[in-house]
């Protein structure tokens, strides 16, 4: 008897480890591992070449990075670019949201067209922008006589920025939109029916009515386009480059440079473990927010 | 007179639409007119479609080559994620232990970690193994795959843990009794039940994976195993830029993608509305 029960039990761990071991290899080799090592690497000097010393120097690497004017700046845009980003993706999406949720009967092909951005990935975005930021505006203007608007914007470096939230909106808002479809659509037909027949106009619906039932939509879309913006780098890859004088240099392209271009392996590392910390503060702060939304519910 | 108010909106809907469109509109008309015509004028249509640059640039960019890789990248990639994700999370679910629970928090808490705080350290661990225990994982598309699993292991797992949850365990019970094994449980009763997070995972990770530039960019050296983004990178990495060529070489990129789309767009929109909801 008790010799059957140690058996199903010993078959029972051999059955755990089959289906949970082979992923949790794969990501601990790929994920974990690294991320430990790596808290390692931010310790030490070195420059990437396996033959090469690498020196520890303790927190060195930290300290200079509060000295670093071209990190400091590079968070300050990215802060600067992410703040103003996920305002205008979020009042756009919702905006097409809103549209779209209508009685239309265009409403299917609209919102086809406003999420295909979206499946077209960071990098070729970047590139087709390009083109246009710089040749297809330089030749309006020159047909138009518009200099004063229509010239090669990623050449000015506000501009660039700007560049840079104009592709990132055109990316995300059909994204983000769909997710306001959701929450729109999940909107108990009945109470906006009744606000109606009491009299509420549109924006007092809007207001009163729409708005507090999608806050849960609109929680989800302030998180994701936060920490999509705040990491970017495909299209900040092909369509600026970080130029021009690094003036759209986002944090996860700096640390790519940092480590890949200048080769310092251990410094660029601190800075991603600081970019890490930055996104976990991101995160929580959205979490508990979250949290406490649903407890007021 | 209020019927001919709503075909306007309708009509503005649509215009609007097509205006928010129209840098691919550049990159469509571009794309048939040589380098002279299209400095005339670049919103124009062109005057002839010729297939000529998609030629050329087919042959720059090496695109079906590309479009091979990137093909088996991400299809091997994510038949992988799922077959692995669907059984880890089930079985989390089904065995209620202090373990199952520590497994599926890390998880879940490291799908925080930015690519960026990884990407050096899991280069030299790559290397690492392939020195050392001679198993090739940089510069290969199998190397590639393996980092594919392993950053989508997190989300798959994730979505497939909340959607076991819940599902009742009495027909599990039933087959368990009629003499079914562990496995044989899982693949003849739960995973087809698992299909609407089976679609998710894959639609998720099919926009990640295919797209997906910096870590291929890391992995892989040699020019024959580029996927498109590497290919459409080092197309515009050279120095002098011939847009025309150019725009035939997106446009090349981008067909594969609008087919996608119009071929899966209800499981696509689906999929990324129940993703995203559940994050």
């Amino acid at each position: 008897m008790h010799g059957g029960l140690e058996m199903s039990r010993k078959r029972n761990i051999a059955w755990y480890a089959l289906f949970v071991l082979p992923l949790i290899l794969v990501f601990t080799t790929v994920v974990i591992i690294p991320f430990i090592i790596g808290i390692g690497y931010s310790f030490i000097k070195w420059d990437g070449m396996p033959l090469n010393p690498k020196t520890f120097v303790g927190v060195d690497n930290y300290i200079r990075l509060f000295n670093d004017m071209k990190f400091l700046t590079s968070a300050g845009h990215t802060l600067l670019f992410t703040i103003i980003s996920v305002l205008v993706i979020n009042v756009l999406g919702l905006t097409f949201a809103l549209i779209v949720t209508n009685k239309l009967k265009v409403r299917n092909a609209a919102r086809t067209m406003l999420f295909m951005p979206y499946l077209i990935g960071g990098l070729i975005l970047g590139y087709i922008w390009k083109f246009i930021f710089t040749d297809v505006f330089n030749s309006i203007g020159n047909l138009t006589g518009w200099h004063n608007v229509f010239f090669s914007w990623l050449l000015d470096p506000n501009y660039a920025l700007a560049a840079m939230i104009i592709v990132t909106t055109w990316q995300m808002a059909g994204y983000i939109m769909i997710i306001y479809i959701n929450g729109i659509q999940a909107m108990p037909e009945d109470i906006i029916e009744a606000a109606k027949v009491d009299g509420a106009g549109f924006w007092k619906t809007l207001l009163h009515i729409k708005f507090p039932l999608i806050m849960p939509s609109f929680t989800i879309c302030l998180f994701l386009t936060l920490s999509n913006c705040f990491k970017i780098f495909d299209v900040n890859f092909s369509l600026t480059g970080g130029g021009p004088s690094n003036a759209t240099e986002m944090m996860a392209m700096n640390i790519y440079n940092e480590i890949f271009s200048s080769g310092h392996y251990g410094y660029g590392q601190a800075k991603a473990i600081m970019f890490f910390i930055a996104v976990a503060i991101i995160t929580l702060i959205q979490v508990s927010i979250t949290k406490k939304k649903e407890v007021e519910m | 007179m209020k019927k001919a108010g709503k075909i306007f909106i309708e009509l503005i809907t649509v215009v609007l639409c097509l205006c928010y469109l129209f840098p691919i509109y550049i990159v469509f008309v571009n794309s048939f007119k040589n380098r002279k015509e299209l400095y005339e004028n670049m919103l124009a249509l062109p005057k002839k479609f010729s297939f000529e640059y998609f030629e050329i640039a087919m042959g720059k960019m090496n695109f079906l080559r590309a479009f091979g890789n990137s093909l088996i990248v991400t299809v091997t990639s994510i038949a992988i994620i799922v077959i692995l994700a669907s059984m880890t999370a089930w079985m989390l679910v089904r065995t209620n232990n202090k373990l199952s629970k520590i497994l599926f928090m890390v998880f879940v808490a490291t799908m925080i970690i930015p690519f960026q705080t990884i990407m050096m350290p899991l280069m030299q661990v790559m290397g690492w193994v392939s020195d050392k225990v001679h198993i090739p994982m940089v510069d290969t598309l199998g190397g590639l795959i393996y980092m594919n699993v392993g950053f989508g292991a997190s989300m798959a797992v994730f979505l497939y843990h909340g959607f076991v949850k819940s599902i009742p365990i009495s027909l599990e019970e039933a087959a368990t009794i009629d003499g079914c094994n562990k496995f044989k449980v899982f693949w003849k009763i739960v995973f087809p039940m698992l299909k609407p997070t089976t679609a998710t995972v894959i639609i998720l990770d099919v926009i990640l994976i295919w797209n997906d530039y910096l870590l291929p960019r890391l992995v892989l050296s040699s020019k024959s195993l580029r996927t498109i983004p590497l290919s459409t990178a080092s197309f515009f990495g050279q120095f002098t830029i011939e847009w025309n060529l150019a725009m035939a070489g997106l446009m090349l990129t981008i067909i594969p993608v609008i087919i996608f789309y119009l071929a899966a767009q209800k499981y696509i929109v689906k999929g990324v509305a129940a993703g995203a909801v559940k994050l």
